[in-house]
């Protein structure tokens, strides 16, 4: 139920962004995440955009997990 | 896919686990309170990789699971009247109430339509203006804006057909629940779409009241397994705190703006959870501003006493003190095809999950 998927924003039409999904082409509501721009990635959940993901925040949890990945081979 | 095939990478899940080996050394349950996190954890295998003394416990994150056999038995009388369209997300449409279901209702010709969003049953009442379009409201934090979300638009547009029969529920309030029944847990792995929605602030006081470890996490291996080493680790070395994993979605605030509309059209209630009862202060009512779009008050019709299905031990999975295999019922009269109680319905109950993956 509370399953939402990163979908890439292609264009924005207030209210609605049209999102893609791979192919998968969707006009996803804004009514709940206002600043959003073309190039983000948002979370889609139940056709409403939810909330931004934040690529520099994503890059640093990949560097930290490697650092695991370090640590487990020492 | 960005952002999910990254997240996904075998060598770093192995890694994590392989951590885990070196540093656990106690006997702990952890829970995983969001059905998601379920669908997750057996779908990529991820309980095998753990050492044996760390134990996951599957919560009452899954809405329709946790939702009163009276709100479906409600449901399904709205649908048998003459002028009624319900619209639904489709996990719904096949949990048994006490005489009936959805699915049943919608064979018998009754109509019963899946939506994915509330904006399409908002459509469907603008196309029908004479039939009252009710929403079936089912799901937490994440779920709750949307439906608030159509309330307003639908006053906006001055619809005076369509209405939400609200079964929303907040997710703290039932974690405390837990605890204080006893449950053994040691930690909770946090839903993370809740938080993306709330921020991670609104486990700070059951982290500090209850001594317990919370970390919020995404739905993706790493993500769990990183969720499942912090906690382990704040459990090795004493030092329960809430803790985010999901920082790519996930802030201590959240997302203000859906919190916003969520808090304009609901207020609190006590509302009924299947296993536990009546959890205060635990439900999303419809504000009485709104009281045009509740179906509690518009369609007042009276709905006769629900029972629950005999055998069934649902509440008790949900309450993490039963494992559906402890059930007679898993497997043998109660499996995907024809489900008995609504943990075995919904694709992240799980009876359901754990019948699709066979443990």
């Amino acid at each position: 139920m509370c399953l939402a998927i990163p979908a890439k924003v292609l264009s924005v039409t207030w209210p609605t962004a049209l999102v893609a999904i791979e192919e998968v082409q969707y006009n996803a509501s804004l009514l709940l995440l206002s600043d959003v721009k073309e190039g983000d990635y948002v979370m889609l959940h139940a056709g409403f955009a939810i909330e931004k993901v934040d690529a520099q925040e994503a890059a640093e949890t990949l560097r930290l997990l490697n650092e695991v990945d370090k640590n487990s081979n020492k | 896919m960005k952002y999910i095939d990254e997240y996904r990478n075998k060598e770093l899940v192995l890694s994590i686990a392989a951590q885990l080996h070196k540093i656990s050394t106690k006997k702990i349950a952890l829970m995983e309170v969001c059905g998601g996190h379920t669908m997750s954890i057996h779908r990529f295998g991820l309980a095998a990789l753990l050492p044996d003394n760390i134990r996951l416990i599957s919560g009452p994150g899954c809405p329709v699971c946790v939702s009163g056999q009276q709100f479906i038995d409600r449901a399904i009388a709205y649908s048998q009247l003459p002028d009624a369209i319900i619209t639904t997300y489709g996990d719904l449409i096949r949990v048994p109430g006490t005489n009936s279901s959805l699915e049943k209702e919608k064979a018998a010709g009754h109509d019963i339509r899946i939506v994915y969003s509330t904006l399409d049953a908002l459509e469907i009442a603008k196309a029908n203006p004479a039939k009252k379009v009710v929403f079936l409201g089912v799901g937490f934090e994440t779920t709750a804006p949307a439906t608030a979300a159509a309330i307003l638009e639908a006053k906006k547009a001055g619809l005076i057909n369509f209405l939400v029969l609200s079964a929303h529920k907040v997710m703290p309030p039932v974690m405390k629940s837990l605890v204080d029944d006893g449950v053994a847990i040691d930690g909770f792995i946090a839903p993370g779409h809740v938080s993306a929605i709330t921020g991670t602030h609104i486990f700070d006081e059951l982290a500090e009241q209850y001594y317990l470890g919370v970390v919020v996490a995404g739905f993706e291996p790493t993500d769990l397994m990183q969720a499942i080493l912090i906690l382990t680790t704040q459990i090795e070395n004493g030092t329960p705190k809430v803790e985010n994993c999901y920082h790519r979605v996930v802030n201590s605030e959240g997302n203000k703006m859906a919190q916003e509309i969520m808090n304009q059209v609901f207020e609190l209630r006590d509302e009924q959870w299947r296993g536990f009862g009546m959890i205060p202060l635990s439900g999303l009512k419809i504000k009485a501003e709104y009281s045009d779009f509740d179906a509690e008050i518009q369609l007042n019709i009276v709905v006769p006493q629900s029972i629950s299905p005999k055998g069934c031990i649902c509440g008790q999975i949900l309450r993490g003190v039963k494992q559906p295999a402890d059930c007679k019922l898993f497997n043998v009269t109660c499996n995907s095809i024809n489900p008995v109680g609504a943990c075995m319905v919904s694709a992240e109950g799980t009876c359901a999950t754990y019948y699709k993956y066979r443990q």
